[in-house]
């Protein structure tokens, strides 16, 4: 396929990993935010290409990772109640709540859905005036326009039974977050193409010069993550701190500004709760006083949720680039993809289940 | 999560600005796509598709000079190589 066949192309690997190889005098550790990189990375075996002394740590960028139980716990309490269809990505539905995931509830009765897009939960609610559908939207920066389409699209057609419950994250307050704790292990990072597609990449200027970490605006196939690696590194060996482009076939220092448009007419921004992370204020997108009527938190009057993580799950130093999923005790043994225990395991672009998937205990 | 495929724009429906679907041909798999924030893609481009929506049209002048910029890491090498 074009723009994807051209990326796994052998010799540009091999040029980017003896050019990487040429570059390199010292260790240096790295950080793709993004899951879809992580899970790229694991597939490929990009990490075993690397020289010796550069290492990648995985990061938050899974945003069914990062969603907290209790949220979860609410999508199942909405999903129970009679005449609501509950849709999301089918990632979603696998993850661990409190006692039960949404296929669960689904077993037992609730009418769960999986769709594609969110244009097509719009749709559905269309269909079925008398059902109140409601979509759990996750997501980061890139999944934003398409949510706040849905809610634009809804109001335009005066669908009164659609809503969403909004569990928005974005990417650089937690990168904030990470550079800014006592115990940081990155000295540079693979920012996710995707989201800087949306957002460009000013965001990441500040972030750059305040922590004197070099950020690549990094794209998903092999040849994209391992010519991150490449500019990220040769910034690290001559001290420079600086936002590179990678991914310039998608990417634009300002952005898609017709999807910023939409995302700021629809939501504003929000302090919001991350699996592993804790709170980090100013970090999620809800929906804005003009769009209370589609937040599914206010029509259902959910309140008093809180949920305690799994005792056992290291998510948060995972997700935190401390630990690789190999150390947690659980890893393999009474956490898999079939019994999850936390996020990372059930998402196909958390780091537990890709290092699972891919057979790599080491 | 934030997965986006390319695939190629085969026709645009322009009849309602706000959704501007399109029928894109990934592989020959062809999708209904909303083009509603790449107003300016047209038939024949390649977008960038996630959840339903394309969020940007594929540079190919962009897309090609960096695949030059890789050849000339090659060379570079190449260049090197006898005096090491
Ligand atoms: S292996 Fe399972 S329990 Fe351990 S950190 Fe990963 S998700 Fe949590």
């Amino acid at each position: 396929m074009k723009f994807v066949d051209e990326y796994r192309d052998r010799d540009r690997v091999r040029t980017l990993t003896e050019g990487l190889r040429r570059i390199t005098t010292k260790p240096h550790t790295v950080m793709e935010i993004c899951g879809g990189q992580t899970h790229a990375i694991v597939k490929f075996g990009i990490d075993e290409l690397l020289p010796e002394g550069v290492s990648l740590v995985h990061g938050p960028g899974c945003p069914v990772c990062v969603t907290p139980v209790e949220l979860i716990d609410k999508a199942i309490a909405i999903a129970q109640r009679p005449g609501v269809i509950l849709c999301s990505f089918g990632d979603m539905l696998r993850v661990p709540g409190s006692h039960i995931d949404l296929l669960g509830a689904k077993a037992s009765g609730a009418d769960v859905r999986m769709v594609y897009s969110p244009l097509d939960a719009v749709k559905m609610a269309k269909k079925h005036p008398d059902k109140e559908v409601v979509f759990f939207a996750v997501g980061f920066e890139t999944t934003a326009p398409a949510n706040a389409l849905a809610v634009v699209q809804a109001k335009r057609e005066g669908l009164k039974n659609f809503s969403l419950l909004s569990s928005h994250v974005l990417v650089p307050p937690a990168m904030r977050a990470i550079l800014a704790s006592e115990v940081c292990a990155v000295q540079g990072f693979l920012a996710a193409g995707h989201v800087c597609t949306v957002m460009g990449f000013t965001e990441y200027e500040p972030i750059a010069s305040e922590f004197h970490a070099p950020i690549v605006v990094t794209g998903f196939e092999p040849v994209d993550i391992l010519h991150g690696i490449f500019l990220c590194v040769r910034q690290l060996e001559e001290g420079r701190a600086a936002v590179e482009n990678e991914y310039v076939r998608s990417v634009t220092r300002e952005g898609n500004l017709s999807a910023q448009a939409i995302i700021k007419e629809v939501f504003e921004v929000t302090a919001r709760k991350w699996r592993g992370l804790g709170e980090i204020p100013a970090s999620g997108l809800g929906l804005r006083e003009d769009y209370a009527f589609y937040d599914a938190d206010r029509r259902f009057e959910l309140t008093g949720y809180t949920a305690e993580e799994c005792k056992e799950c290291i998510a948060g130093q995972i997700l935190r680039g401390l630990k690789k999923p190999h150390e947690c005790l659980a890893f393999g043994m009474r956490c898999t993809p079939e019994h999850p225990l936390g996020a990372p395991m059930v998402s196909s672009e958390g780091a537990c289940a890709a290092y699972f998937r891919y057979k790599r205990h080491a | 999560m934030c997965l986006a495929v390319p695939g190629e724009i085969v026709s645009i429906d322009e009849s309602d600005p706000l959704i501007r679907n399109a029928r894109v041909s990934f592989g020959g798999m062809l999708k209904e796509v909303s083009l509603a924030m790449t107003p300016e893609a047209t038939a024949g481009q390649y977008v960038l598709v996630h959840a339903g929506l394309a969020i940007s049209v594929v540079d190919e002048d962009e897309a090609a000079q960096i695949l030059k910029d890789l050849e000339q890491i090659a060379a570079l090498e190449e260049a090197e190589e006898p005096a090491a």
